[in-house]
Order: structure tokens, then sequence, then C-alpha cells
């Protein structure tokens, strides 16, 4: 199978992977011998897997993730884990307990988060294409501060069967690259129906980007450029989708009023389904030892505690409060129903237009140490919740600088048009560069 | 009704007996397998495993539902139930909570007075078992515990019954009804072991509600609810308040005891489960074909063999017997079924009971050939029943296997012919057996109960009946015995 073995030693100065393969084993396929890089969420066959958390130190996977067996199927030499905010919950990658990792086009900024060190292993060449993971942004994010391609595909059509679970109904693993072409190659490997997925579709992706928008109906929603949003970064990204009115497509201003809630809905929904999902950490078959001597729930205890990170601990206990009875009504129920809002303001834009485009991030990437606050860092998701809450697909490509640092245009599209999605950012592509 | 009235409600969990697991394709075969041999990344909880539902066993529990009259939801779905606890891998068990898969429905027993009761179920819904903890020394004060995941994600059916039993007796027919049911479904299987647990809710009218879990035992629950009754009553009759809480039923001791753990004041902070998809299986339940069920069988056997209800109450009680029965009678179905019924339900169960022994173990021939020479009118009730020990204890025990004719030839088993006066029974074969003329001995040797006889004393007739006996070691058939005896008693008057 995996018989020969690509040499890889990088100069890692970003911090960008927390494990490094360096003789990887690859095969013949598709992207034989190709490096790939694969985030430390998403579990791979013999190789630590740890969600950048000292619960999770030691672990390794006996299984491959769906994803990650496709790629070894396909030839890739997956040569190693990438940093990340602990469990995905962050927007900066400095929530990892290894450490942040840097921004390549500017050490002193964070690359994006959760994926951040996905990101910064293509934003500095170390790796052609990475797997990083979208629940809230996560994907899109570090690829806008990073100057990189990114996509969050449709809900369902890559297998989530081995991504060590954040916020299950919301996230999805998906492709990193420099260029398009290079994330819609790997769109082709992983996605598809996987009977160990219940969620997946059987919609496999065979698509070769088409640089075409002509006839295309772009929706502007007014949102995506309001309050919040730094002017210089919406001047950039309107210059963009200007572009693409040159070649051709038409846009009209639209509106989704339900966005004032998508927030708050995500942040509800996601932290109650992590703190069930990160409940099984407890010390007794992976990670840290619990304490035989102690009684197990004082063991459990003193292992999270020690374990989980000051924002996965924050998000575990908003999740468990919102849960609770009495308030099960008034948050989860109700983060549903403002979800709902949000999927049917989409479908309401998709069936007047084919597209929707705007900013990836309000800003551009963050110093070190700027978001302290974690509420001004959960309103930087702002513009990259809603595809989450809605299940559609939506990429960043880069579309220019902003103080010298790159600037996404997200493109969003209807549920499993992810190739007219990467159609749109090819044409942008291959029309700047 | 009375102002003690007792009030039970009861929660039955049991194992499905699919071949895979609810949510994996592990065997659910682990019994005999030493621990966590039956595992993998989803049944083990492991970061990232997703469960994928298994639908047979949503099949089996269709049929369950189907078979108790309940309503299949159209859209039902599987939640989680979030807890701590070293068993449960995911520190949270995939159950059913607001949408379960079916509401409603209703089991008939035999009520306390006679006659059929109808107990109305709430909902019947799936979901997973949760691992298994070994302790090593005891519980509280051993030096660890062991796990094993095993028994995670066997699926498993909950049945919940409204408060309609009215007593613990009512609940234990109610238990067995269940059983039966689900045995003739062929979806369950009672014999495997840890295959039932049942959490009972028990109140006397008027007062809080005690939930008792842990009850493993079909005897068990009867045992816990009479123990919950009389704590109760008495509880009541001091003027002392009986508190609303959770009870754990100590099998070995048959108690109850007041689980005040924290472990009780669980919030399960139940949300719907991401990885699933609702599931839509209403369209399901026209296709499901039911087999013939124990009130349909037990009407069958009142019609077909002449059973009395009680009889055919019995026999159809457990899908075995029913089939052993069927077995025993197949060959001679009018001539041996008044007979084997009574032998099979009267006797045989409590011999088997008595040696705590299967029915699996107990040769359908052999039995068919005891029935038979009973028939024949060869040999006693007595003798049979001396045969059929020695022919259940043969096969406990594993021995050669003998038929009853053997045995009644080791045994040197013959129904003693009595000869008295002139009315001497015809079958000289057995003539070498008989010791002299008991009978006329008997009433030579009793003058004084012969003449109690004739002044119509009470008594008297079984006394010499009884010196009879003696004289034949109890041989003699008591039938004939009796009308022997009458006979020469009216000659000798004459
Ligand atoms: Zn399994």
């Amino acid at each position: 199978m995996e018989s020969q073995k690509l040499t890889f030693e990088p100069d890692d100065r970003y911090n960008a992977f927390l494990t490094i393969c360096k003789k990887a084993p690859y095969s013949n396929g598709k992207l034989s011998g190709i490096a790939v890089a694969v985030k430390d969420n998403i579990s791979t066959k013999g190789i630590e897997t740890t969600c950048a958390s000292k619960i999770l130190k030691g672990y390794i996977p006996p299984y491959d993730a769906h994803a990650v067996e496709l790629l070894r199927k396909a030839g890739a030499a997956i040569v190693g884990k990438t940093n990340m905010d602990e469990f995905g919950m962050g927007t900066t990658t400095e929530n990892s307990a290894f450490g942040p990792t840097l921004n390549p086009c500017d050490t002193g900024r964070v690359p994006g988060g959760s994926s951040g060190g996905s990101a910064a292993a293509v934003a500095s060449n170390m790796v052609q294409m990475a797997l990083g993971t979208d629940t809230g942004g996560s994907i899109r994010c570090p690829a806008a501060f990073c100057g990189i391609v990114g996509l969050k595909p449709t809900y369902g059509r890559v297998s989530r069967y081995g991504l060590i679970a954040y916020a299950n109904s919301l996230e999805q693993i998906g492709p990193m690259g420099r260029t398009v072409n290079d994330v819609s190659a790997l769109m082709q490997v992983i996605a598809g129906k996987d009977r160990h997925d219940s969620t997946t579709y059987d919609r496999p992706y065979t698509h070769t980007p088409v640089a075409d928008v002509k006839e295309l109906k772009i929706g502007i929603p007014e949102e995506y450029f309001g309050e919040g949003v730094d002017p210089k970064v919406a001047g950039v990204v309107k210059t963009a989708i200007g572009r693409l009115e040159e070649l051709g497509a038409t846009t009209v201003p639209c509106s989704i009023p339900s966005m004032k809630f998508a927030l708050a809905a995500y942040y509800v929904t996601c932290t109650c389904e992590a703190s069930s999902n990160l409940a099984r950490f407890d010390g007794v078959r992976y990670g840290p030892a619990a304490d035989t001597k102690k009684s197990w729930h004082e063991a459990y205890k003193e292992v999270r505690r020690a374990g989980f990170g000051t924002e996965v601990r924050r998000r575990i206990m908003l999740g468990t409060f919102a849960l609770s009875s009495g308030y099960y009504g008034k948050y989860y129920a109700k983060a549903q129903v403002a979800r709902e809002n949000v999927k049917a303001d989409f479908k309401r834009l998709f069936s007047e237009v084919d597209l929707i485009a705007g900013p990836t991030m309000p800003t551009i990437a963050f110093r070190l140490k700027e978001k302290s606050d974690p509420l001004s860092m959960y309103l930087s998701d702002i513009l990259t919740v809603p595809a989450n809450l809605a299940g559609i697909p939506a990429i960043s490509v880069p579309c220019g600088k902003s103080d010298g640092m790159p600037v996404g245009l997200q493109i969003m599209g209807r549920p499993f048009e992810d190739e007219c999605v990467i159609d749109a950012a090819f044409a942008y592509e291959q029309a700047v560069n | 009704m009375a102002e003690d009235q007792v009030i039970v409600g009861l929660e039955v969990h049991c194992q499905l007996d699919t071949k895979s697991k609810l949510f994996c394709g592990c065997s659910t075969d682990y019994r005999s397998d030493g621990p966590n041999t039956h595992v993998c990344p989803v049944c083990l909880g492991l970061p990232g495993a997703m469960p994928v539902l298994n639908k047979r066993s949503i099949e089996y529990a269709m049929k369950v539902a189907k078979a108790l009259n309940c309503t299949v939801l159209n859209e039902s779905e599987f939640s989680r139930k979030n807890y701590f606890y070293p068993d449960l891998d995911k520190a949270y068990q995939i159950t059913q909570y607001d949408k379960p898969l079916a509401e409603g429905g209703y089991l008939e027993i035999e009520s306390d007075e006679g006659g059929e009761r109808r107990i109305q179920l709430t909902r019947i819904h799936v979901e997973e078992d949760p691992g298994r903890l070994v302790h090593m020394g005891n519980a509280e004060r051993g030096k660890y515990s062991l796990v094993d995941y095993n028994r995670a994600g066997i699926p498993l059916i909950e049945i919940v019954s409204e408060p309609d039993m009215r007593s613990p007796k009512e609940a234990r027919k109610f238990l067995n009804k269940l059983r039966a049911t689900l045995e003739y479904l062929n979806v369950f299987d009672s014999d495997k072991e840890g295959s039932l647990r049942v959490d009972a809710n028990i109140s006397i009218k008027g007062n809080e509600r005690v939930e008792v879990k842990n009850i493993t035992s079909y005897k068990g629950v009867e045992k816990a609810l009479t123990y919950e009754v009389t704590r109760q009553k008495n509880q009541i009759r001091r003027g002392q308040r009986i508190e609303r809480e959770t009870r754990h039923f100590i099998e070995s001791t048959g108690i109850t005891q007041s689980s005040r753990s924290k472990e009780q004041e669980h919030d399960y902070r139940y949300f719907p489960e991401p990885d699933l998809r609702p599931l839509h299986v209403l369209s399901w339940v026209e296709g499901i074909v039911l087999p013939e069920l124990p009130d349909a069988r037990r009407e069958r056997f009142v019609l077909q063999y002449g059973c009395s209800l009680n009889h055919a109450r019995t026999l159809t009680g457990e899908l075995k017997l029913a089939n052993f029965f069927e077995g025993v009678v197949a060959a001679d179905p009018k001539g041996l079924s008044t007979l084997a019924a009574t032998w099979i339900a009267d006797t045989l169960i409590g011999e088997l009971n008595f040696r705590s022994m299967n029915l699996d173990k107990v040769d359908a021939a052999g039995f068919t050939g005891l029935i038979g020479i009973l028939k024949m009118d060869t040999i006693t009730d007595k003798m049979c029943v001396e045969i059929l020990r020695d022919f259940l204890d043969r096969a406990k025990k594993g021995l050669h296997y003998e038929t009853p004719a053997e045995i009644m030839d080791r045994l040197k088993i013959r129904k003693v012919v009595l000869l008295s006066g002139t009315a001497s029974s015809t079958s000289s074969v057995y003539a070498n057996l008989v010791v002299g003329d008991p009978i006329t001995d008997v009433i030579r040797e009793q003058p004084q109960a012969v003449e109690d006889y004739y002044k119509g004393k009470k008594g008297a007739f079984n006394f010499l009946i009884g010196q009879v006996m003696k004289k034949t070691r109890g041989c003699a058939d008591p039938g004939e015995l009796n009308r022997l005896l009458t006979e020469a008693l009216k000659k000798r008057e004459a």
C-alpha cells in the first residue's frame, strides 16, 4: 500500500505543527507524494491526535478518520498534525495548550483560527494543502488572515467520522490550499457519502473548476458591510466584487435580517454540543490518567480541571448551563428557532440569487493577544457563522490586502452547490493573477 | 377501592436480541468472551467515532410496539442523556426523550380477581446499554473497579407502563406477560444473564411515590414491591410521611435501600443527538407481520386441545412451554392433550423449578412416552411422579438417557393389582406382585374400624384405605382401591 516515503523536515518557525512525520508514507494515486497537513482534531491512525489539548496528550487513535483514509488511498503523504485552538474553540490559534501559531505574513499577528496551524503550514509553503475543520469559520478565518483559499463544504458533503467533535451539527472537514485548484483537488478526494457518518449525503464532488461567473446573480448582504466591519477591509472586498461584475456577474443588494440572532444562536448551539462532546475526557481511557486513589468523581474533576484550557472550560460551563433543566427552552430551543430563521433567510435569498458574497472576516488578522476579551473574539465570527448555521458551502479566497495584511473574499452558495462557489472563487483568482 | 390501595408502574428495560449492537457492527454475543473483546471506536466512545443506527433494532422495537398496540410516531428522534459514570464511555447515553418511537398501547394480564385486566402503556423507546463495572473487592471499599465495554451499545427497549397495577403480584404478572410477548416476537432472550432490568414506581394511594431501581429478575420485582408495600404501610401507620425518593433493590437480601447520593439529583441535560437523523418509520408498521401472540395461543389451546383456561394460561405463558406442550401432544392430540396439559402445568413446572432446571433439558419424546404409559393406566399418578423425578434427575446430572419405560423397569415400578375375594382384578400379569389379599386382610384385622364404617363414622373408610395402601407399599391405584374396598365392605354387610 504505502510503500514510498516522503521526507518532511520543515523549518516550522511559526509553530504550525504539533506533530511532524519526518518520513511520511504515501502511495500511488491522484495526490501521490503530495504533502498534506491534517488539523490535530482529525483522527490519524498511529499518529498522536490531541486537539491541542493537554487532556488528549498522548492519545494515539487506533483508526483513521474517513477523510484521512481517503487521503491515504489517493496517495497523499500525511506529513503532520497542525496546531489549532484547543478543540477548535477560538479564532486565533492562541488557545492551544502547546503555544500559539504565528501568522507567516506577520509573525506579530495571529493566523486566525481555529485551523491556524493548517493555514500557516500552507501559507508558508511547508505543505501544498491541508485539511481544516470549520465549525463557525475555522477554515475561512485563517484562510483569510493568512492569504490562502479555504472551503467549508456543504454540511453532509464530507464525512465527519474521526473528526473529534466540538459542535457536530455545525462543523465540517474542509480543504485548504494556496489555490482554488488545490482546494478543488482535495474536495475530489474527501467528499462523498460515508456509511460511518449518518449525516453524509451521496453527493460526491467530481468537479474541475471553471472560471466562469457570467449570468450569475450575486447577492451582497448589507449586514456584511455594516457595523463592526473595518471600512478598509470592506473597501478591498467591494473592489473584488467589482471584479466579479467585470467578469459578467450581476450583483444585487440584499439583507439577512436573522443575522442579528446568528451569533447568539451559534454560541448557544456550539457550547451545548461541546459540553456533551467533551464530557468523555475523564482520564479513564486517554490523556493523563486519573488519580486512582481518589473516588471516581473527584478524580474526574481533577483531570478535567487541569486538562482543559480556560476557553474550553468556559464553553463547557456555558453549554452545561444552557442545557440544564429550566433553561433548555430559554437557550437551546430558542437558538434552534433562530437557526431555522437563518436557514429560511438563506433559502429565500437563494431563490433570487445564485451566490452571496462579502468579507470573510470583519478585520485583518489580530495582533497576538489583542483578543484577550472572549466576547470581542466571539464577535469576530459574525460573518462566518451564518454559513454553519445554514449548512451551506462557503469559501474564502484572497482578494487583496489591507494594511499589508491579506483580506479574504467570502462566497456562499446553495446547499450542495460547492461547485458553483468554487467556480466563482476560481474566476476571481484567475482574473487577478 | 381500599384506602391503602397500592399503585404500581413499571419501566422495563429489555435487551433486544439482535446480532449486532445498536450503533456499530460489534457482535452482541459477548457473554462467554473476555472483557472488552466486542468493542470498536464507536461503542468505546472514542473521540471522533459516530453512531450509525442498526435498522434491525428498530424493526424489533417496532414489532414490540405493534404487538403491544402502541402508536408509532411519525417522527421520532434520538437524544443524549448526559451524566458522568465510569461505565458510560461517552458520558452520555443515546436514548429517546421527547420523541420516542411509540406511545400508548396496552398489555392484558390476568387480574387478581380473575378475568383480564388492561394495563395501559405510556411509551416505548430504544436506547443503548452502558458498559459494565466489575468491582474488585466491594463497591465501597474495594481497591479498584474494572470497566468492561462489551455490553456498551447493546440495544435496549424501554417499555414504560402507566401506574395501572394494583399489587406486587400484578406487577409480576405484567412482567411475565411482557416477557412472553417479547419471546413470541422472537426479539428477546430472557435466559441471557442481565437481559432484563426493571425500575418500579410504587405508592400507597394519597402518598408520595417511591422509585425502586436496579431490579434484575422477574421474582425480584414482586419481592422488591412487596417489601416496599410493607415498609410504606408501616410508615403510614406510624404517622410518618412517605418521602419521594429513589431506592435501590438489594437482590441478595430482598430489601430496598434509600440512595441519597448526589447521583440521584441528576439533571440529564437532554438534547437531540446531532449525529443521527430523525427517524421516520411509521410506514414500516404495515409491513410487520406478527406471529401468534400469547393471548391468541391461549385461546387456541382451549379450543383445539380442550385445555382448561388456567392450564392454557400457564402453558402459553412461556414460549418454550407452549412449544413443548404442542410437541408432546403432536402424535395424538385427542388422546394426550388433557393428560399432558395437566402434567406439564401442574407437575412438570414445579419439578423443574424445584431443581432450578431449564425446560430445554427435558426430552419431549421421553415425556410423551411417560404420558402414554400413564394413559394406558398401568401406573398410578404417584408412580408417574416417581418416574418423572428420576427422569429429570438423570437429565440434570447428564446421566445416560433412559426412557420412562426403562426407568420403570429399573425401579421395578408396577401398579399393584388388588385381589379382593371374587372381585379380583383380571390382570394376572401383575398377580405375582401382590402379597396375599390386602383388602380381605385389613377387613379381618380392623374389626373396630369396619364397625365404625357401618355406623357411618367419618374417617373410618379413609383409615381402612390407608391400611390397605400400607400393605401394598403405596402401589395400589387409589381409584381402584376405593372401588374394591367399597364392594368388599358391602358384600360383607350383606
Ligand atoms: Zn462496537
